[in-house]
């Protein structure tokens, strides 16, 4: 099987599952005052569920561009950990422009199949691993999009809640591995509900809010519970 | 105005991932700041879902009960797909009788 078709194998369950998750992007963003054109714009440039979504609160109640680059760079801080993680996985060989390629999709999905995967990387395994994600990812969005103008109220209710089930199911099985990302977790919960909470942080919008749990509980995290290469470090 | 923020978005997110693929070939050694990215997702994703989801939908219960079904699937590992259409008829089901 050429290193193409063998990519397009393994991004079905991917592009399967994207499908159904931007679906209710889709839905939220028409929900929230955007354009179909829009909604379909952004998930055809970000590929990305967690920023996307953030993004999307932010173009909402209009925060600055500032407020929006710091929420990206933050949410999306991961996405250098796993670009990082993966060019030792890319073949020597592999030019500067294909590597410009292949960042465009690197997200938690792609990484993990793509580091599953029991060769080296290249271009076309990875083109064809990313295209049906973008693919699906796009469709879904504006599929929901449409849809969302279509089906009843009460649907589009029920899958606004879609994407925070995801974002469940991406946490808690770690959490209940892992006591030090439990208690990361735990410390991210607590705090995100005191700055909504606490009426003297009122002033703190939601993307900022998202930061500074997103540091504080990591930082607390990384000082607590440094990880070595492969177990975790109790202390 | 609202092209400008996709547009910030995707260059923002782009660099994100295209740096460390480009420029950077050595691995990280610093064992905290590897910690910290390592933590990064899931204190950022509960901090979005927390407390936000409770007001996702038409009312804090049927919120719950979608959360509560979410976090039971999770806890048996079920997919990312499954554990989000499940919380969402768990919220439908709720609002069609109690809303």
């Amino acid at each position: 099987m050429s290193e193409f078709k063998c990519g397009l194998k393994d991004s079905i369950p991917i592009a399967l599952g994207y499908l159904s998750v931007s679906f209710s992007f889709g839905i939220l963003a028409i929900k929230e005052g955007l354009n179909v054109i829009q909604a379909g714009l952004t998930s055809l440039t970000n590929v990305t569920s967690a920023g996307q979504f953030a993004g999307l609160g932010i173009m909402v109640a209009g925060g600055t561009i500032l407020e929006m680059i710091l929420t990206q760079f933050i949410i999306n801080l991961r996405y250098a950990l796993m670009s990082l993680s993966m060019s030792q996985k890319l073949s020597e060989k592999t030019k500067f422009w294909h590597r410009l390629v292949i960042a465009f999709t690197q997200t938690d999905e792609v990484f993990a199949v793509a580091m599953a995967h029991n060769k080296s990387l290249t271009l076309k395994y990875m083109l064809g691993l990313q295209l049906p994600s973008i693919a699906g990812w796009t469709i879904g969005t504006v599929a929901g999009a449409i849809a969302g103008n279509l089906l009843p109220a009460s649907v589009c209710t029920a899958l606004g809640i879609a994407l925070y089930g995801m974002f469940v199911a991406i946490v808690v099985p770690q959490a209940k591995k892992s006591r030090p990302v439990m208690i990361v977790v735990l410390i991210a919960l607590v705090l995100s509900c005191i700055i909504y909470y606490v009426p003297e942080f009122s002033f703190v919008s939601s993307g900022i809010s998202i930061i500074i749990c997103t540091i504080a509980a990591s930082a607390v995290g990384a000082w607590l519970f440094p990880r070595d290469e492969k177990e975790q470090v109790e202390e | 105005m609202i092209y400008v923020y996709i547009l910030v978005m995707a260059v923002v997110t782009y660099l994100i991932r295209a740096v460390p693929l480009t420029v950077f070939q050595k691995k990280i050694e610093n064992k905290y700041i590897k910690s910290f990215l390592y933590y990064v997702p899931y204190a950022c994703l509960t901090a979005m879902t927390f407390p936000a989801i409770l007001y996702a939908t038409n009312g804090v219960w049927s919120a719950v009960a979608g959360l509560v079904v979410a976090i039971a699937l999770s806890l048996f590992n079920r997919s990312l797909t499954t554990v989000a259409l499940a919380a969402s008829v768990t919220v439908f089901i709720v609002e069609w009788f109690f809303y």
